[in-house]
């Protein structure tokens, strides 16, 4: 057991602002179209190179050769996560990230696993709001028969009977042990009340009626709308030179479908101005507060980056850490977020408190925000920020294979191209104070929706 | 979806934050026709104040963690003082005589690097990750708070609240990791690991200035501590640095041996159960005492870690496949063993029923899955497929800088030392079926195990 000075709570919503995590890796001679650049403009440079390669069958993938660890880490996404679940049949997305390794091609379930565990391979799959994400880990000598469990799993899943049956009483096991958990009945509540009836609403596991009702047909179905070459992101990371990359990319992805068959998402605003209480007699009160966010590809996205760190960001320095917990201890975890998704975006903002004093912490809360929003932050606080969110990102994003692979596939999601690591620093330091100040004002003074998880909170409102 | 194993080892283990240091995964590989790069090499040396050092170069990116692991911890606690090990590591980020409060932190981030700490039974950690220019300065600050705190009466009251709200947050609002507190005061009748990291609420509100310049003047001594550097940095460079900054603290006085009060012979059988509201789907863990990898004559502990995967480390192993898979009665059901410890740690078992079935059942097909190990043992090719499992998480691991501090810290903190880390696959690939079955049939006694019950509100008094 053990216990930290601070671990972030998971929020209800999902990605940061800048959604990527992960760690660089030599250079080696490149036979591509390649970008060389130093991703560590704050720290002591050294390139990391990201190759595009392009296979014979048009399949691209960004990689980052390195031989060091005789590793090599795959990560891809197709866009259309569960959104994409047909109304009355919500939880298939979830379902079917839970079945590629119990059978595929001519694998059965019980085959599929033992050739996976000889291979020395992990591979996973999960779903977001807006895609389904594949990985895959494997040793550098066993490469061949991991992509070979790869291309089966991603071309040819069976989604047999009893592997559907399993899987899907395991999940109905999850939403039974969570019906009466306060924070499960929240977020259920949140997202109603903020997304209405969006896809954004509902949950990603979905409910025992619509996990009932899904049929193999259901997810073959979904395989075949999502699982196209249209709309796949593809990194690749460690010990692989392009050229049998490109042989790899051909025998996993080449023969998908041109093109995807989505249902189209509407764009959503978070509703504000709410105020939820779901109420229950617990010892800590969890607040959750939500202001308007801003579009990844906004012009004032970086400002509102600076401005959402210096409120509550990834430091022991923030406002929020500071008045809350380091001055008057009301919290242990306070943290604020952006939150960018395909369709929604927001500012969240969460801590926990002891359930006493919630209306005085809630109080602080909106205090701190209001203040920044009138006032802004000071000239010492944005440049500290600014050299916080230069040096950090390769700290945060690129410590690993796994985490440099993320990275990649995130920013090709977001179209911000393969050069981007070496602009961004450029993209923080042209910000100004007056621009942090405006996305302050744009972003706080809204009315936040507000959701109390605790006993009732007394003598405070919608203030 | 990761749900599979995930989700019930999550809902077992809520409170258990980070258990990646318990992972026994990681080391070098005799097996592998890659053997670790030179430039992988780790170094190990002793500053003349005693302080420990471990080098471990990771040339792949421009960065570097330290690590400061303290021998100290919640098990080595005064009794009626519990939680003070944990506050103390609070008490750590505030003002010394050379750096107001916030300073340090502030330097952390002014450069884009992260900080944090964490305390566990038998230590206390504090770590950066910064460029390696900035390792001296991380040192510089680290060595300082090592002895010049300053502790007023203010901030103890305002940093004991926000562990009280940690407490609330991680144990008192969540009736499984409730459960999972006074399981371990069940199975712990003697030894510390009964007490809970985070400390009792009654005796954490008590906590004061006192027993922190206590605490703080017996175990934060170089002679008390272990440096672990890992990243883009050569051992000479680290020595120097470390000599310059750490080497400047003067020894302090001899600590006891961790000698800690050791468990009595188990020879009940002893439940303990919990019945919530929140609760919908009833869970149990068994667990019992058993060696740890300091505590384990040689051999056992690698067989304990071999068990724990075979039996229930994953969706290939027996209880897994018995219970989820072939008897569909499950939505989960596990094993695992956390043996790098002090003294004598646990091995637990875990189940949840799906659909229809009763826990019982769950729980009486879990008990005969380990009266079969204990019986008829494990074939050869289970174990060899374990083994393998193991020494690949080694190469896996390598890939991540942290990983490898964490495992380097952890064993030395724990009274291990470099070579047990390095030398550790070869101890894995040389047990036997007989050393698994011996050590199932010799410690996993149902007459002799703790098991903690999760229930609904409805089945309170079944």
């Amino acid at each position: 057991m053990m216990y930290m000075r601070e671990a972030a709570k998971a929020p209800y919503l999902l990605p940061q602002g800048e959604k990527v995590r992960s760690r660089v890796a030599v250079p080696l001679a490149t036979l591509f179209l390649s970008v060389l650049f130093l991703i560590l403009p704050a720290l002591a440079a050294r390139a990391m190179e990201i190759q595009s390669v392009t296979s014979s069958k048009g399949i691209t993938a960004w990689l980052v050769e390195d031989y060091s660890v005789p590793v090599v880490s795959i990560r891809f996404v197709f866009g259309g996560g569960s959104t994409q679940d047909p109304p009355g049949k919500e939880g298939v997305a979830n379902l079917m990230t839970g079945l590629f390794d119990e059978g595929a091609g001519p694998l059965d379930s019980e085959a599929f696993q033992i050739k996976l565990d000889d291979a020395g391979a992990e591979m996973s799959f999960e779903e977001s709001r807006d895609g389904i994400y594949g990985s895959m880990r494997m040793l550098a000598e066993q490469r061949d028969e991991a992509f070979d469990l790869l291309r089966l799993a991603v071309n040819e899943p069976r989604f047999d009977q009893p592997p559907i049956d399993r899987i899907r009483a395991q999940v109905l096991s999850g939403i039974i042990a969570n019906e009466n958990d306060p924070d499960t009945v929240a977020q259920n509540r949140w997202a109603r009340a903020v997304y209405g009836d969006h896809p954004y609403s509902r949950s990603d596991q979905g409910t025992r009626q619509s996990i009932a009702a899904i049929t193999q047909d259901d997810l073959r179905a979904l395989h075949k709308a999502v699982f196209a070459r249209g709309g796949l992101h593809v990194a690749v990371v460690g010990a692989i030179d392009a050229e049998t990359l490109k042989k790899k990319l051909d025998m996993v992805f080449g023969d998908l479908p041109q093109s995807q068959a989505l249902a189209p998402v509407a764009d959503i605003e978070p509703k504000l101005a709410q105020h939820v209480e779901v109420n229950y007699d617990l010892p800590q009160t969890s607040l959750q507060l939500a202001w308007p966010g801003v579009k990844r590809n906004a012009a004032d996205f970086f400002p509102a980056v600076l401005m959402n760190e210096i409120l509550g960001g990834g430091t022991f320095t923030s406002r929020l850490f500071q008045e809350v917990r380091e001055k008057r201890g009301l919290a242990y975890s306070v943290n604020s977020s952006l939150v960018n998704q395909d369709h929604a975006d927001a500012l969240i903002v969460t801590t926990g408190t002891r359930s006493d004093r919630a209306a005085e912490t809630l109080g602080i809360v909106r205090d701190v925000a209001k203040r920044l929003a009138e006032e802004g932050p000071t000239e010492a606080e944005l440049a500290a920020t600014k050299k916080y969110l230069i040096g950090a990102y390769a700290i945060n994003n690129l410590d690993s294979s796994n985490s440099i692979a993320a990275t990649l596939v995130e920013l090709q999601l977001d179209d911000l191209g393969i050069d981007y690591m070496q602009r961004r620093a450029g993209y923080i330091n042209a910000v100004t104070l007056d621009q942090v100040k405006a996305a302050a004002k744009k972003l706080l003074t809204a009315e936040p929706t507000i959701m109390v998880v605790g006993p009732p909170l007394a003598g405070a409102g919608k203030g | 979806m990761t749900s599979k194993v995930e989700w019930l080892r999550r809902t077992l283990l809520a409170t258990s934050l980070a258990f990646f240091v318990t992972d026994p995964v990681l080391a070098e590989s005799p097996v592998l026709p890659d053997t670790v790069p030179a430039e992988f090499k780790v170094t190990d040396f002793l500053l003349d104040n005693g302080m420990e050092v471990v080098v471990i170069p990771d040339h792949r990116a421009p960065i570097v963690t330290q690590m400061v692991w303290y021998k100290i911890g919640s098990a080595d606690e005064t009794p009626g003082k519990s939680g003070i090990a944990h506050f103390f590591e609070h008490l750590m980020f505030k003002a010394t005589a050379h750096h107001a409060a916030g300073e340090f932190d502030r330097a952390v981030s002014d450069i884009g690097g992260s900080n944090n700490a964490f305390t566990s039974y038998d230590y206390t950690a504090f770590h950066e990750t910064v460029a390696p220019s900035a390792l001296e300065l991380m040192m510089s600050f680290e060595a300082d708070r090592m002895r010049n705190l300053i502790l007023t009466d203010e901030v103890i009251k305002t940093e004991r609240d926000v562990i009280l709200e940690e407490r609330r947050s991680r144990i008192d609002n969540n009736p499984q990791a409730v459960l999972d507190e006074e399981v371990d005061a069940t199975l712990w009748q003697n030894q510390p690991y009964r007490i809970p990291v985070i400390g009792w609420m009654q005796e954490m509100e008590q906590l004061n200035r006192t027993d922190a310049t206590a605490f703080y003047n017996t175990y934060y001594r170089p002679n008390n501590a272990v440096l672990i550097v890992a990243g883009d940095i050569e051992p000479d460079t680290v020595r120097a640095l470390a000599e310059k900054t750490y080497g400047k603290v003067a020894r302090g006085p001899d600590l006891p041996p961790r000698v800690r009060p050791v468990e009595p012979e188990q020879n009940t059988r002893r439940t303990v159960t919990l019945s919530d509201a929140r609760v919908s789907v009833p869970n149990f863990s068994t667990q019992w005492v058993v060696p740890s990898y300091h505590t384990a004559k040689p051999g056992e502990a690698e067989a304990l870690d071999l068990l724990a995967e075979i039996l229930g480390g994953g969706n290939r192993s027996r209880l897994y496949q018995a219970l989820v898979v072939k008897q569909g009665i499950a939505s989960n059901a596990g094993a695992y063993f956390q043996g790098t410890m002090l003294d004598d740690t646990n091995f637990t078992v875990y189940g949840a029923p799906r659909g229809d079935a009763k826990l019982a059942d769950i729980e009486a097909a879990v008990d005969a899955e380990v009266a079969l190990i204990a019986s008829d043992g494990v074939t050869p090719g289970e174990l060899e497929k374990a083994k393998d499992r193991y020494v690949r998480s080694m190469v896996f691991a390598r890939d991540k800088q942290d990983s490898m501090a964490n495992i380097y810290g952890a064993t030395l903190a724990t009274g291990g030392n470099v070579q047990d880390v390095q030398q550790w696959p070869d101890r894995i690939r040389k047990v036997t079926p007989g050393e698994v079955k011996a050590v199932a049939a010799r410690y996993l006694v149902l007459a002799r195990a703790t098991t903690g019950y999760l229930l609904p509100q409805q089945q309170a008094g079944n």
